[in-house]
Protein backbone atom coordinates (compact mmCIF):
# COMPACT_ATOMS: atom_id res chain seq x y z
CA UNK A 1 0.00 0.00 0.00
CA UNK A 2 1.06 2.89 -0.99
CA UNK A 3 2.11 5.66 1.92
CA UNK A 4 -0.04 8.48 3.03
CA UNK A 5 2.24 11.63 3.00
CA UNK A 6 0.29 14.73 4.94
CA UNK A 7 0.44 17.64 3.21
CA UNK A 8 3.56 19.60 3.49
CA UNK A 9 2.46 23.14 2.66
CA UNK A 10 5.84 23.51 1.13
CA UNK A 11 5.39 23.07 -2.78
CA UNK A 12 3.19 25.59 -5.48
CA UNK A 13 2.26 25.52 -8.56
CA UNK A 14 2.92 28.56 -10.27
CA UNK A 15 1.44 29.32 -13.95
CA UNK A 16 2.06 32.75 -15.10
CA UNK A 17 0.73 34.29 -18.20
CA UNK A 18 -0.49 31.26 -19.62
CA UNK A 19 -1.48 32.17 -22.89
CA UNK A 20 -3.60 30.01 -26.03
CA UNK A 21 -4.68 30.88 -29.37
CA UNK A 22 -5.58 29.06 -32.58
CA UNK A 23 -4.87 31.04 -35.08
CA UNK A 24 -6.10 34.77 -34.95
CA UNK A 25 -8.74 33.78 -32.04
CA UNK A 26 -7.35 34.04 -28.83
CA UNK A 27 -8.70 31.93 -26.35
CA UNK A 28 -7.00 32.43 -23.35
CA UNK A 29 -4.33 35.18 -22.04
CA UNK A 30 -2.65 36.17 -19.33
CA UNK A 31 -3.73 33.34 -16.67
CA UNK A 32 -2.11 33.23 -13.50
CA UNK A 33 -2.62 31.21 -10.66
CA UNK A 34 -0.59 29.89 -7.98
CA UNK A 35 -1.98 26.21 -6.66
CA UNK A 36 -0.66 25.07 -3.20
CA UNK A 37 -0.42 21.46 -2.15
CA UNK A 38 -3.60 20.03 -0.15
CA UNK A 39 -5.85 22.51 -1.65
CA UNK A 40 -8.89 22.19 -4.10
CA UNK A 41 -9.10 24.47 -6.63
CA UNK A 42 -12.27 24.64 -8.72
CA UNK A 43 -12.28 26.61 -11.91
CA UNK A 44 -15.62 27.90 -13.14
CA UNK A 45 -16.79 29.53 -15.74
CA UNK A 46 -19.51 29.36 -18.69
CA UNK A 47 -19.99 27.07 -22.03
CA UNK A 48 -16.55 27.70 -24.36
CA UNK A 49 -15.17 30.29 -21.80
CA UNK A 50 -12.02 27.98 -21.90
CA UNK A 51 -11.67 25.62 -19.53
CA UNK A 52 -11.15 22.70 -21.26
CA UNK A 53 -8.31 24.09 -23.28
CA UNK A 54 -6.80 25.47 -19.85
CA UNK A 55 -6.73 21.95 -18.39
CA UNK A 56 -5.27 20.93 -22.34
CA UNK A 57 -2.69 23.88 -21.77
CA UNK A 58 -1.80 22.45 -18.05
CA UNK A 59 -1.48 18.92 -19.96
CA UNK A 60 0.74 20.53 -22.03
CA UNK A 61 -1.06 18.76 -25.05
CA UNK A 62 -1.45 22.06 -27.28
CA UNK A 63 0.65 24.99 -27.77
CA UNK A 64 0.53 27.92 -25.22
CA UNK A 65 2.45 30.69 -24.11
CA UNK A 66 4.09 31.53 -20.42
CA UNK A 67 5.12 29.11 -18.37
CA UNK A 68 4.15 25.96 -15.30
CA UNK A 69 6.56 26.39 -12.48
CA UNK A 70 6.16 23.58 -9.82
CA UNK A 71 8.82 24.99 -6.56
CA UNK A 72 9.56 23.79 -3.30
CA UNK A 73 9.13 27.01 -1.82
CA UNK A 74 11.26 25.80 1.35
CA UNK A 75 14.12 25.69 -0.38
CA UNK A 76 12.98 27.27 -3.68
CA UNK A 77 14.10 24.33 -5.99
CA UNK A 78 11.99 23.61 -9.33
CA UNK A 79 11.02 20.16 -9.96
CA UNK A 80 9.32 18.35 -12.60
CA UNK A 81 5.68 18.25 -12.15
CA UNK A 82 3.32 15.23 -12.53
CA UNK A 83 -0.42 15.39 -13.53
CA UNK A 84 -3.27 12.86 -12.78
CA UNK A 85 -5.31 13.79 -15.28
CA UNK A 86 -9.21 12.67 -15.42
CA UNK A 87 -10.38 12.99 -18.45
CA UNK A 88 -14.68 13.39 -19.27
CA UNK A 89 -14.71 10.50 -21.10
CA UNK A 90 -12.94 7.48 -22.87
CA UNK A 91 -13.05 6.69 -26.23
CA UNK A 92 -14.47 3.64 -26.39
CA UNK A 93 -17.60 1.71 -27.53
CA UNK A 94 -19.59 -0.54 -25.17
CA UNK A 95 -18.67 -3.82 -26.33
CA UNK A 96 -15.34 -2.86 -26.98
CA UNK A 97 -13.12 -5.67 -25.77
CA UNK A 98 -10.99 -4.09 -22.86
CA UNK A 99 -11.56 -4.79 -19.14
CA UNK A 100 -10.68 -2.64 -16.13
CA UNK A 101 -7.25 -4.26 -15.71
CA UNK A 102 -6.31 -3.76 -19.63
CA UNK A 103 -7.10 0.11 -19.70
CA UNK A 104 -4.91 0.31 -16.18
CA UNK A 105 -2.10 -1.75 -17.48
CA UNK A 106 -2.18 -0.08 -20.80
CA UNK A 107 -1.64 3.50 -18.98
CA UNK A 108 0.45 2.50 -15.99
CA UNK A 109 2.44 -0.68 -16.83
CA UNK A 110 4.44 -2.01 -18.97
CA UNK A 111 3.54 -5.76 -19.41
CA UNK A 112 1.84 -6.12 -22.18
CA UNK A 113 -2.02 -6.74 -21.79
CA UNK A 114 -2.55 -9.49 -23.99
CA UNK A 115 -0.75 -11.96 -21.85
CA UNK A 116 -1.37 -11.25 -17.73
CA UNK A 117 0.10 -10.88 -14.48
CA UNK A 118 -0.61 -11.59 -11.03
CA UNK A 119 1.62 -8.72 -9.60
CA UNK A 120 0.37 -6.29 -12.18
CA UNK A 121 -3.27 -7.74 -11.35
CA UNK A 122 -3.02 -6.93 -7.56
CA UNK A 123 -1.26 -3.73 -7.99
CA UNK A 124 -4.54 -2.56 -9.78
CA UNK A 125 -6.34 -3.92 -7.16
CA UNK A 126 -4.76 -2.02 -4.38
CA UNK A 127 -5.16 1.53 -6.03
CA UNK A 128 -9.15 0.51 -6.91
CA UNK A 129 -9.26 -0.29 -3.36
CA UNK A 130 -9.37 3.45 -2.52
CA UNK A 131 -12.28 4.00 -4.43
CA UNK A 132 -14.09 1.20 -3.79
CA UNK A 133 -13.96 -0.20 -7.10
CA UNK A 134 -11.48 -3.33 -7.27
CA UNK A 135 -14.75 -5.45 -8.09
CA UNK A 136 -14.82 -3.95 -10.94
CA UNK A 137 -11.67 -5.08 -12.13
CA UNK A 138 -12.53 -7.64 -14.79
CA UNK A 139 -16.01 -5.65 -16.13
CA UNK A 140 -15.82 -4.58 -19.74
CA UNK A 141 -14.70 -0.83 -19.66
CA UNK A 142 -17.24 -0.24 -21.94
CA UNK A 143 -20.38 -1.30 -19.96
CA UNK A 144 -19.43 0.32 -16.64
CA UNK A 145 -21.70 3.10 -15.45
CA UNK A 146 -20.73 7.07 -15.16
CA UNK A 147 -19.49 6.69 -11.32
CA UNK A 148 -18.01 3.14 -11.89
CA UNK A 149 -15.68 4.35 -14.60
CA UNK A 150 -15.03 7.68 -12.79
CA UNK A 151 -13.77 5.49 -10.05
CA UNK A 152 -11.41 3.71 -12.06
CA UNK A 153 -10.22 6.34 -13.90
CA UNK A 154 -9.53 8.69 -10.40
CA UNK A 155 -7.38 5.31 -9.04
CA UNK A 156 -5.60 5.34 -12.19
CA UNK A 157 -4.82 8.66 -11.86
CA UNK A 158 -3.45 8.91 -8.82
CA UNK A 159 -1.49 5.51 -9.02
CA UNK A 160 2.00 7.07 -9.21
CA UNK A 161 1.04 9.16 -6.75
CA UNK A 162 0.83 12.47 -8.61
CA UNK A 163 1.57 16.30 -7.32
CA UNK A 164 -1.48 17.46 -9.28
CA UNK A 165 -4.72 15.81 -9.90
CA UNK A 166 -6.64 17.37 -12.68
CA UNK A 167 -10.01 16.76 -13.40
CA UNK A 168 -12.07 17.78 -16.07
CA UNK A 169 -15.66 17.93 -15.23
CA UNK A 170 -15.96 14.58 -13.62
CA UNK A 171 -19.00 14.70 -12.50
CA UNK A 172 -21.46 14.44 -15.49
CA UNK A 173 -23.81 11.67 -15.76
CA UNK A 174 -24.04 11.00 -11.76
CA UNK A 175 -26.87 11.56 -9.11
CA UNK A 176 -26.29 13.39 -6.33
CA UNK A 177 -25.99 10.65 -3.73
CA UNK A 178 -22.45 9.95 -6.12
CA UNK A 179 -21.62 13.64 -6.27
CA UNK A 180 -21.52 13.59 -2.60
CA UNK A 181 -19.39 10.65 -2.35
CA UNK A 182 -17.35 11.87 -5.16
CA UNK A 183 -16.13 15.44 -3.10
CA UNK A 184 -15.86 13.85 0.01
CA UNK A 185 -13.58 11.74 -1.84
CA UNK A 186 -11.60 14.65 -2.85
CA UNK A 187 -11.81 15.91 0.51
CA UNK A 188 -10.34 12.83 1.87
CA UNK A 189 -7.45 12.63 -1.00
CA UNK A 190 -6.06 16.65 -0.32
CA UNK A 191 -5.80 16.12 2.96
CA UNK A 192 -4.19 12.78 3.38
CA UNK A 193 -2.19 12.51 -0.03
CA UNK A 194 0.82 14.91 -0.68
CA UNK A 195 -1.33 16.20 -3.62
CA UNK A 196 -3.11 19.77 -4.95
CA UNK A 197 -6.52 19.22 -6.78
CA UNK A 198 -7.80 21.13 -9.60
CA UNK A 199 -11.23 20.91 -11.00
CA UNK A 200 -13.06 21.96 -13.53
CA UNK A 201 -16.83 21.78 -12.39
CA UNK A 202 -20.35 23.21 -13.09
CA UNK A 203 -22.05 22.48 -9.84
CA UNK A 204 -22.10 25.62 -8.05
CA UNK A 205 -23.08 24.35 -4.76
CA UNK A 206 -20.43 21.83 -4.21
CA UNK A 207 -17.89 24.06 -5.31
CA UNK A 208 -18.53 26.50 -2.47
CA UNK A 209 -19.23 23.83 -0.01
CA UNK A 210 -15.61 21.81 -0.93
CA UNK A 211 -13.02 24.16 -2.54
CA UNK A 212 -10.92 26.25 -0.80
CA UNK A 213 -10.21 28.52 -4.12
CA UNK A 214 -12.41 29.40 -6.88
CA UNK A 215 -11.34 30.81 -10.43
CA UNK A 216 -14.02 32.45 -12.70
CA UNK A 217 -12.82 32.03 -16.28
CA UNK A 218 -13.83 33.87 -19.26
CA UNK A 219 -10.91 33.83 -21.71
CA UNK A 220 -8.84 34.93 -18.51
CA UNK A 221 -8.91 35.02 -14.99
CA UNK A 222 -12.51 37.18 -14.27
CA UNK A 223 -11.80 36.56 -10.49
CA UNK A 224 -10.08 34.43 -7.98
CA UNK A 225 -10.39 33.62 -4.08
CA UNK A 226 -12.18 31.75 -1.39
CA UNK A 227 -15.95 30.72 -3.09
CA UNK A 228 -17.83 33.37 -1.16
CA UNK A 229 -15.11 35.97 -2.46
CA UNK A 230 -15.51 34.89 -6.26
CA UNK A 231 -19.44 34.20 -5.93
CA UNK A 232 -19.94 37.90 -4.37
CA UNK A 233 -18.11 39.59 -7.30
CA UNK A 234 -19.26 41.68 -9.93
CA UNK A 235 -17.29 39.15 -12.44
CA UNK A 236 -19.37 35.83 -10.83
CA UNK A 237 -22.82 38.03 -11.88
CA UNK A 238 -22.27 39.15 -14.71
CA UNK A 239 -21.54 35.24 -16.23
CA UNK A 240 -24.17 33.57 -13.92
CA UNK A 241 -26.59 36.25 -13.54
CA UNK A 242 -29.19 36.42 -10.36
CA UNK A 243 -28.16 32.84 -9.20
CA UNK A 244 -27.61 33.38 -5.82
CA UNK A 245 -25.46 30.83 -3.19
CA UNK A 246 -25.41 30.46 0.73
CA UNK B 1 -8.26 -38.76 -44.86
CA UNK B 2 -4.15 -39.32 -43.68
CA UNK B 3 -3.79 -40.20 -47.68
CA UNK B 4 -5.68 -36.89 -49.02
CA UNK B 5 -2.84 -34.86 -46.65
CA UNK B 6 -0.28 -36.79 -47.77
CA UNK B 7 -1.39 -36.20 -51.58
CA UNK B 8 -1.11 -32.34 -50.23
CA UNK B 9 1.76 -31.88 -49.00
CA UNK B 10 3.57 -33.61 -51.33
CA UNK B 11 4.27 -30.79 -53.79
CA UNK B 12 7.21 -28.69 -52.26
CA UNK B 13 5.12 -25.78 -53.58
CA UNK B 14 2.11 -26.83 -51.11
CA UNK B 15 4.00 -26.97 -47.91
CA UNK B 16 6.15 -23.50 -48.74
CA UNK B 17 2.24 -21.93 -49.11
CA UNK B 18 1.38 -23.65 -45.66
CA UNK B 19 4.43 -22.36 -43.92
CA UNK B 20 3.85 -19.00 -45.36
CA UNK B 21 0.70 -19.37 -44.36
CA UNK B 22 1.83 -19.88 -40.71
CA UNK B 23 3.75 -17.36 -40.43
CA UNK B 24 1.22 -14.43 -42.52
CA UNK B 25 -1.60 -15.08 -40.83
CA UNK B 26 -0.61 -14.63 -36.74
CA UNK B 27 1.13 -11.58 -37.62
CA UNK B 28 -2.21 -10.26 -39.74
CA UNK B 29 -4.20 -11.67 -36.95
CA UNK B 30 -2.29 -9.41 -34.39
CA UNK B 31 -1.85 -6.39 -36.28
CA UNK B 32 -5.88 -6.51 -36.86
CA UNK B 33 -6.69 -6.80 -33.39
CA UNK B 34 -4.85 -2.65 -32.89
CA UNK B 35 -5.98 -1.41 -36.50
CA UNK B 36 -9.92 -2.40 -36.14
CA UNK B 37 -9.50 -0.84 -32.77
CA UNK B 38 -7.86 2.30 -33.42
CA UNK B 39 -10.52 2.38 -36.68
CA UNK B 40 -7.85 2.23 -39.14
CA UNK B 41 -9.00 0.35 -41.44
CA UNK B 42 -9.56 2.87 -44.04
CA UNK B 43 -6.07 3.00 -43.49
CA UNK B 44 -4.23 0.00 -44.56
CA UNK B 45 -7.00 -0.30 -47.01
CA UNK B 46 -5.46 3.12 -48.63
CA UNK B 47 -1.90 1.37 -48.17
CA UNK B 48 -2.91 -1.20 -50.20
CA UNK B 49 -3.67 0.51 -52.85
CA UNK B 50 -0.54 2.59 -52.68
CA UNK B 51 1.63 -0.63 -53.52
CA UNK B 52 0.43 -0.51 -57.41
CA UNK B 53 1.71 3.28 -57.02
CA UNK B 54 4.78 2.00 -55.63
CA UNK B 55 5.55 -0.91 -57.93
CA UNK B 56 4.39 1.77 -61.08
CA UNK B 57 6.94 4.21 -59.50
CA UNK B 58 9.80 1.06 -59.83
CA UNK B 59 8.87 0.61 -63.77
CA UNK B 60 9.11 4.16 -64.47
CA UNK B 61 12.70 4.69 -62.40
CA UNK B 62 13.86 1.32 -64.00
CA UNK B 63 14.66 -0.16 -60.33
CA UNK B 64 15.27 -3.69 -61.07
CA UNK B 65 13.40 -5.10 -57.74
CA UNK B 66 9.81 -3.26 -57.35
CA UNK B 67 9.26 -4.51 -53.87
CA UNK B 68 11.84 -2.15 -53.01
CA UNK B 69 10.14 1.14 -55.06
CA UNK B 70 6.76 -0.50 -53.17
CA UNK B 71 7.72 -0.38 -49.53
CA UNK B 72 9.63 2.72 -49.28
CA UNK B 73 6.68 4.50 -51.13
CA UNK B 74 4.61 3.07 -48.74
CA UNK B 75 6.14 4.21 -45.77
CA UNK B 76 6.25 7.62 -46.93
CA UNK B 77 2.21 7.52 -47.65
CA UNK B 78 1.53 6.12 -44.46
CA UNK B 79 3.78 9.26 -43.14
CA UNK B 80 1.02 11.03 -45.30
CA UNK B 81 -1.40 9.48 -43.84
CA UNK B 82 -0.52 9.85 -40.20
CA UNK B 83 -0.07 13.34 -40.79
CA UNK B 84 -3.46 14.25 -42.20
CA UNK B 85 -5.18 12.39 -39.56
CA UNK B 86 -3.44 14.33 -36.69
CA UNK B 87 -4.87 17.24 -38.59
CA UNK B 88 -8.16 15.98 -36.87
CA UNK B 89 -10.32 17.39 -40.03
CA UNK B 90 -13.62 16.61 -39.77
CA UNK B 91 -13.43 14.71 -43.17
CA UNK B 92 -10.33 12.92 -42.62
CA UNK B 93 -11.93 9.51 -44.55
CA UNK B 94 -12.94 11.49 -47.46
CA UNK B 95 -9.40 13.13 -48.09
CA UNK B 96 -7.37 9.88 -47.16
CA UNK B 97 -9.98 8.28 -49.96
CA UNK B 98 -8.88 10.87 -52.35
CA UNK B 99 -5.06 10.42 -52.02
CA UNK B 100 -5.75 6.48 -52.10
CA UNK B 101 -7.62 6.69 -55.51
CA UNK B 102 -5.03 9.33 -56.67
CA UNK B 103 -2.47 7.01 -55.73
CA UNK B 104 -3.95 3.91 -57.03
CA UNK B 105 -4.85 5.99 -60.26
CA UNK B 106 -1.67 6.85 -61.34
CA UNK B 107 -0.29 3.83 -60.47
CA UNK B 108 -2.98 1.61 -62.73
CA UNK B 109 -2.21 4.12 -65.70
CA UNK B 110 1.87 4.02 -65.51
CA UNK B 111 1.40 0.39 -65.41
CA UNK B 112 -1.25 -0.27 -68.38
CA UNK B 113 0.99 1.87 -70.75
CA UNK B 114 1.14 0.42 -73.89
CA UNK B 115 -1.94 -2.28 -73.07
CA UNK B 116 0.72 -4.64 -70.41
CA UNK B 117 -1.51 -4.45 -67.50
CA UNK B 118 -2.24 -8.19 -67.35
CA UNK B 119 1.85 -8.54 -66.49
CA UNK B 120 0.99 -7.02 -63.20
CA UNK B 121 -2.93 -8.57 -62.35
CA UNK B 122 -1.45 -11.14 -60.64
CA UNK B 123 -0.70 -8.56 -57.88
CA UNK B 124 -4.43 -8.09 -57.22
CA UNK B 125 -5.22 -11.47 -56.26
CA UNK B 126 -1.73 -12.86 -55.26
CA UNK B 127 -0.42 -16.09 -55.29
CA UNK B 128 0.71 -17.88 -52.31
CA UNK B 129 1.58 -20.67 -54.09
CA UNK B 130 4.09 -19.16 -55.92
CA UNK B 131 5.89 -17.93 -52.55
CA UNK B 132 10.02 -19.30 -52.63
CA UNK B 133 12.29 -20.37 -49.47
CA UNK B 134 14.20 -16.83 -49.27
CA UNK B 135 10.33 -14.79 -49.59
CA UNK B 136 9.35 -16.80 -46.45
CA UNK B 137 12.69 -16.24 -44.61
CA UNK B 138 11.62 -12.43 -45.05
CA UNK B 139 8.82 -13.34 -43.45
CA UNK B 140 9.70 -14.53 -40.56
CA UNK B 141 12.35 -11.70 -40.32
CA UNK B 142 9.06 -9.45 -40.08
CA UNK B 143 7.36 -11.52 -38.11
CA UNK B 144 10.05 -11.55 -35.16
CA UNK B 145 10.39 -7.43 -35.26
CA UNK B 146 6.78 -7.11 -35.19
CA UNK B 147 7.04 -9.32 -32.37
CA UNK B 148 8.98 -7.35 -30.41
CA UNK B 149 7.32 -4.53 -31.48
CA UNK B 150 3.85 -5.29 -30.51
CA UNK B 151 5.22 -6.73 -26.75
CA UNK B 152 6.79 -2.89 -26.34
CA UNK B 153 3.95 -1.34 -28.10
CA UNK B 154 0.87 -2.86 -27.63
CA UNK B 155 -0.27 -0.88 -24.24
CA UNK B 156 0.86 2.56 -25.36
CA UNK B 157 -1.09 1.58 -28.79
CA UNK B 158 -3.62 0.95 -26.81
CA UNK B 159 -3.73 3.63 -24.53
CA UNK B 160 -3.58 6.06 -27.65
CA UNK B 161 -6.76 4.82 -28.88
CA UNK B 162 -8.46 5.35 -25.69
CA UNK B 163 -8.07 8.62 -24.71
CA UNK B 164 -4.38 10.24 -26.52
CA UNK B 165 -4.59 13.29 -23.88
CA UNK B 166 -4.76 11.17 -21.16
CA UNK B 167 -2.06 9.00 -22.90
CA UNK B 168 0.54 11.80 -23.56
CA UNK B 169 0.34 12.80 -19.75
CA UNK B 170 1.00 9.42 -18.76
CA UNK B 171 4.78 10.33 -20.70
CA UNK B 172 4.00 8.30 -23.68
CA UNK B 173 5.26 9.10 -26.88
CA UNK B 174 1.91 9.12 -29.11
CA UNK B 175 3.52 9.91 -32.39
CA UNK B 176 6.48 7.66 -32.27
CA UNK B 177 4.66 5.17 -31.37
CA UNK B 178 2.10 5.87 -34.16
CA UNK B 179 4.58 5.87 -36.95
CA UNK B 180 6.27 2.99 -36.09
CA UNK B 181 3.01 1.17 -36.24
CA UNK B 182 2.46 2.81 -39.41
CA UNK B 183 5.47 1.79 -40.81
CA UNK B 184 4.97 -1.65 -39.66
CA UNK B 185 1.13 -1.90 -41.47
CA UNK B 186 2.94 -0.32 -44.54
CA UNK B 187 5.64 -3.16 -44.61
CA UNK B 188 3.34 -6.03 -44.36
CA UNK B 189 0.79 -4.53 -46.11
CA UNK B 190 3.16 -4.37 -49.13
CA UNK B 191 5.30 -7.53 -48.70
CA UNK B 192 2.43 -10.09 -48.13
CA UNK B 193 0.47 -8.70 -51.34
CA UNK B 194 2.17 -10.62 -53.43
CA UNK B 195 0.14 -13.31 -51.57
CA UNK B 196 -2.45 -12.19 -50.82
CA UNK B 197 -3.49 -9.56 -53.22
CA UNK B 198 -4.44 -5.94 -53.20
CA UNK B 199 -8.02 -6.66 -53.12
CA UNK B 200 -7.68 -9.11 -50.41
CA UNK B 201 -5.40 -8.07 -48.37
CA UNK B 202 -7.34 -5.80 -46.01
CA UNK B 203 -10.06 -8.17 -45.31
CA UNK B 204 -6.92 -10.38 -43.94
CA UNK B 205 -6.15 -7.83 -41.44
CA UNK B 206 -9.60 -6.80 -40.46
CA UNK B 207 -11.96 -10.05 -40.60
CA UNK B 208 -9.78 -11.76 -38.05
CA UNK B 209 -9.89 -9.29 -35.30
CA UNK B 210 -13.26 -8.17 -36.19
CA UNK B 211 -14.76 -11.18 -35.53
CA UNK B 212 -12.96 -11.72 -32.34
CA UNK B 213 -14.33 -9.03 -31.35
CA UNK B 214 -17.81 -9.75 -32.02
CA UNK B 215 -17.12 -12.42 -29.11
CA UNK B 216 -14.30 -10.61 -26.69
CA UNK B 217 -14.57 -9.21 -23.24
CA UNK B 218 -11.04 -8.35 -23.04
CA UNK B 219 -7.31 -7.70 -24.36
CA UNK B 220 -5.96 -11.61 -23.79
CA UNK B 221 -9.34 -13.04 -25.61
CA UNK B 222 -9.10 -10.16 -28.42
CA UNK B 223 -5.50 -11.16 -29.16
CA UNK B 224 -6.02 -14.71 -29.01
CA UNK B 225 -9.25 -15.32 -30.56
CA UNK B 226 -7.86 -13.06 -33.32
CA UNK B 227 -5.16 -15.01 -34.09
CA UNK B 228 -6.71 -17.89 -33.86
CA UNK B 229 -9.41 -17.26 -37.00
CA UNK B 230 -6.61 -15.62 -38.93
CA UNK B 231 -4.58 -18.82 -38.72
CA UNK B 232 -7.50 -21.03 -38.84
CA UNK B 233 -8.88 -19.55 -41.85
CA UNK B 234 -5.44 -19.24 -43.48
CA UNK B 235 -5.09 -23.13 -43.22
CA UNK B 236 -8.44 -24.25 -44.19
CA UNK B 237 -8.75 -21.84 -46.94
CA UNK B 238 -5.28 -23.43 -48.55
CA UNK B 239 -6.87 -27.23 -48.27
CA UNK B 240 -10.26 -26.14 -49.80
CA UNK B 241 -8.62 -24.45 -52.56
CA UNK B 242 -6.50 -27.15 -53.49
CA UNK B 243 -9.22 -29.61 -53.63
CA UNK B 244 -11.36 -27.30 -55.44
CA UNK B 245 -8.51 -25.51 -57.57
CA UNK B 246 -9.84 -21.98 -56.70
CA UNK B 247 -7.53 -19.42 -56.33
CA UNK B 248 -6.17 -19.68 -52.12
CA UNK B 249 -6.47 -15.90 -51.46
CA UNK B 250 -10.29 -15.31 -52.20
CA UNK B 251 -10.70 -18.98 -50.52
CA UNK B 252 -9.21 -17.60 -47.29
CA UNK B 253 -11.37 -14.72 -47.42
CA UNK B 254 -14.01 -16.75 -47.71
CA UNK B 255 -13.52 -18.42 -44.56
CA UNK B 256 -12.71 -15.73 -42.64
CA UNK B 257 -15.80 -14.00 -43.83
CA UNK B 258 -18.29 -17.18 -42.53
CA UNK B 259 -16.07 -16.80 -39.10
CA UNK B 260 -17.71 -13.12 -38.84
CA UNK B 261 -21.05 -13.91 -39.41
CA UNK B 262 -20.58 -16.62 -36.83
CA UNK B 263 -19.26 -15.03 -34.15
CA UNK B 264 -21.61 -12.12 -35.23
CA UNK B 265 -24.66 -14.28 -34.83
CA UNK B 266 -23.02 -15.90 -31.34
CA UNK B 267 -22.13 -12.48 -29.91
CA UNK B 268 -25.73 -11.08 -30.34
CA UNK B 269 -27.38 -13.94 -28.01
Amino acid sequence: MRKIIKPCGFHCIKMKDLGVSFGDQVVLEHINLHIHCGSLTAIIGRNGAGKSTLVKAILDDIPHQGTIEFRNTENGKIKHLKIGYVPQSLNLEPNAPMDVYDLITSFCFKYPIFLKKKSVENEIKEALEIFEAEGLIHKQVGKLSGGELQRVLLSMAIMDQPDLLLLDEPVSGIDKNGMDLFYQKMDYLRKNYDMSIVLISHDLDYVAKYADKVVLIDKTVMADGTPKKVFESEAFKNVFGGVSYE
Amino acid sequence: MSNYFAELFQYDFMRRAFIAILVITPLLGILGTMIVHKKMAYFSDALGHSALTGIAIGVVLGVMDTNVSMVIFAIVFAFLLNQINRKNLAATDTIISVFASCSTAIGLAILSRGGNFSKYSGILVGDILSITSKEILYLVVIFAVTGVFWCVAVNKLNAISIHPTLAKSRNISVRLVEDIFAVIIALIVTLSIKWIGILLINALLILPAASSRNISSNMREYHGFSVLFSVFSGIIGLVISYFTNVATGPMIVIVASVIYFATYLYGKE
